[in-house]
């Protein structure tokens, strides 16, 4: 990288607007990954904290895709599936919307009725008695409820029992209480699906006319617009990706062309083709690598902000996908633009006014 | 006229290298596409330069020179004939044998300066050595004083744009004889200068071709400067003309 790091130092404003480009870029797709990420945890995270392999529903109308709102089971049906090869245990559980008042606040949230296994862990109180609630930490103190307090659910005054981990269902934080109280509430005999754990089966092989079985993570598209959101957003990643590559791209066809005659000279020195070509990859790498770290950092710090308004959650993997994704890609792009030193002739260097 | 009196070691010789020409063209023919037929650019051309022999090529243009050159510094093949460069004959060399040819035994002085821009005086001369793997410590020595030679002692931090016309083909010079070439090859040197920085540069190569018994071959339009070199080749229409050996005082 003789050449390519005095590049850099020479041309500093065209690699800095490039960096700079590059950097910004990595700072929407970071951001709109930890919005992603927060989003799909908003809608999921209730499904995912879920201790099961797979869920069973009701086979959906035809035409219609399978949905927690749609899905209405007997408990009878529940009970077959317990009894099936394969499974380990089966739990069925009730969802629905319904809101909490507590002296602080109404709050909207989704009320899951089922075993307290299927509940996230306890941070407060004790595991609720048929007829309390748990209540998430978001739910607690939105409404101002404490652990032993009355709180008003779906217009019955139920006891706060515990404190659970924040979960939520289709954006909406989660109270939790037995399935029978969740029956009686929602004026229903029925349960919305049926929890299993399995051992030496899949999903799909308990299937029936009337039940249909997705593992958990399949489980996810169940979530009403869960599906469609996460697919905006990462659409949205992907053009940003895919204009990064474009920018990149650009930056360096324009770049190799403009010195195509210092590399004719170095080629007639005696420079081989690879050599060329590490020294442009290593110079297109190096500003990748800068800027996207300087985006990612820029979009840590602003996500640390964005998360106290938003539902931002970064954790590794959302930060280190898109970054390696940013440069990966552009690195491809970079290359791409860059493989036209391979064509660079020598020859060219003699008689070139310059 | 400036004069420079830094004199360098002489350049190393390979056991064998001695009495042996560093340039040998025995029957060159090259062609390139012309539309539907092919132009002849070198037409049954034999030349040899010995070392420490200063060859001048003069002719119109389009006659062959700059094929002559390209051909010599293995950056074409061609069609048919021998070309020896330093005891190696191209014929067995691939693209990559070229390159190390190039890089071992020959240096180039081109038209214009073709310095990068974005590297120091000494840079220019130290990516020679980086191409060759050289160490760092002993080659920057060696470039200094390649510098020094030239004239150019103390502007090594400086870039060609902070440069004079004829600095800046100095620096070509010491960026050729960076990689201690056998033969160097000067693609009319003095076009872009005026005539004393022109008479200049031709006398330091002359010096050079001496000191570093170096088989030097300028390509040149410029006549007044044919009082300084050992022999002078003349082309037309792709052919060698005659070879004229220059008897006069030109040292």
């Amino acid at each position: 990288m003789f050449i390519a790091w005095r590049d850099l130092a020479f041309a500093k404003g065209r690699f800095g607007l490039l960096g700079g480009v590059i950097a910004l870029m990595t700072f929407m797709v970071v951001m709109l990954s930890g919005l992603t990420a927060g989003l799909g945890a908003a809608s999921v995270s209730a499904v995912s904290s879920l201790p099961v392999d797979a869920i069973a529903f009701s086979q959906p109308a035809d035409g219609q895709d399978v949905s927690f709102t749609d899905s209405s089971l007997s408990a009878r049906a529940a009970d077959r599936l317990g009894g099936r090869t394969g499974v380990h245990a089966a739990y069925p559980f009730g969802l629905r919307p319904t809101q909490v008042e507590g002296p602080g606040a109404t709050v909207a949230v989704t009320l899951l009725g089922g075993d307290p296994a299927l509940y996230p862990a306890r941070t407060a109180g004790a595991t609720p008695a048929p007829g309390q609630v748990a209540i998430t930490a978001e739910v607690a103190d939105a409404a101002g409820l404490h652990v032993g307090e009355l709180a008003t659910v779906g217009g019955s005054r139920l006891r706060v029992a515990a404190v659970v981990d924040d979960a939520s269902f289709s954006h909406l934080p989660m109270v939790y209480t037995d399935l029978a109280t969740w029956q009686r509430l929602a004026h229903s005999e029925r349960v919305t699906a049926v929890g299993l754990r399995l051992s030496g089966t899949s999903p799909g092989a308990l299937d029936t006319d009337t039940v249909h079985v997705l593992s958990k993570k399949d489980a996810f598209a169940a979530v009403g617009s869960y599906t469609s959101e996460q697919g905006s957003l990462n659409l949205m990643r992907g053009l940003l990706i895919v204009v990064s590559v474009l920018v990149v791209g650009s930056f360096f066809t324009v770049w190799t062309m403009q010195r195509a005659g210092d590399l004719a000279v170095v080629r007639a020195i005696g420079a081989s083709r690879g050599y060329l070509l590490a020294d442009a990859l290593g110079q297109a790498a190096v500003v990748l690598l800068a800027g996207s770290a300087l985006g990612a950092g820029a979009a840590v710090a602003a996500g640390l902000v964005a998360a106290q308004v938003v539902p931002f959650h970064l954790a590794a993997p959302t930060l280190l996908v898109p970054l390696a994704a940013m440069a990966g890609t552009g690195l491809v792009g970079a290359a791409v633009s860059v493989r036209r030193i391979g064509s660079v002739d020598p020859l060219t260097a003699l008689g070139a006014a310059r | 006229m400036t004069r420079f009196y830094t004199q360098l070691a002489p350049r190393t010789r390979p056991a064998g290298e001695v009495d042996r020409p560093a340039l040998v063209l025995d029957r060159v023919r090259l062609t390139f596409p012309d539309g539907d037929a092919r132009a002849v650019a070198l037409d049954d051309v034999t030349v040899r330069v010995g070392q420490a022999e200063f060859v001048a090529v003069t002719g119109p243009s389009g006659s062959g020179k700059s094929s002559l050159l390209a051909v010599a510094g293995a950056l074409i093949a061609p069609e048919s004939g021998r070309v020896v460069v330093a005891g190696e004959d191209l014929a067995g060399l691939d693209a990559a044998g070229r390159d190390r040819l190039r890089l071992a035994s020959i240096g180039f002085v081109f038209q214009q300066p073709n310095l990068l821009p974005s590297l120091t005086v000494l840079d220019q001369l130290m990516l020679v050595a980086h191409v060759r793997r050289s160490a760092a410590a002993p080659a920057r020595e060696r470039a200094l004083r390649l510098l020094d030679r030239v004239g150019l002692a103390g502007m090594q931090a400086r870039r060609p744009a902070a440069l004079s016309g004829g600095e800046r083909q100095r620096v070509s010079v010491a960026r050729a004889l960076m990689g201690d070439p056998a033969l160097l090859l000067v693609d009319e040197p003095t076009s872009a200068l005026d005539h004393d920085r022109g008479a200049a540069v031709v006398q330091l190569l002359r010096e050079i071709t001496d000191e570093r018994s170096l088989a030097t071959v300028m390509v040149t339009h410029d006549l007044q400067h044919l009082g300084r070199v050992d022999r002078t080749v003349t082309m037309a229409d792709g052919r060698l003309h005659d070879q004229a050996r220059t008897v006069d005082d030109r040292r």
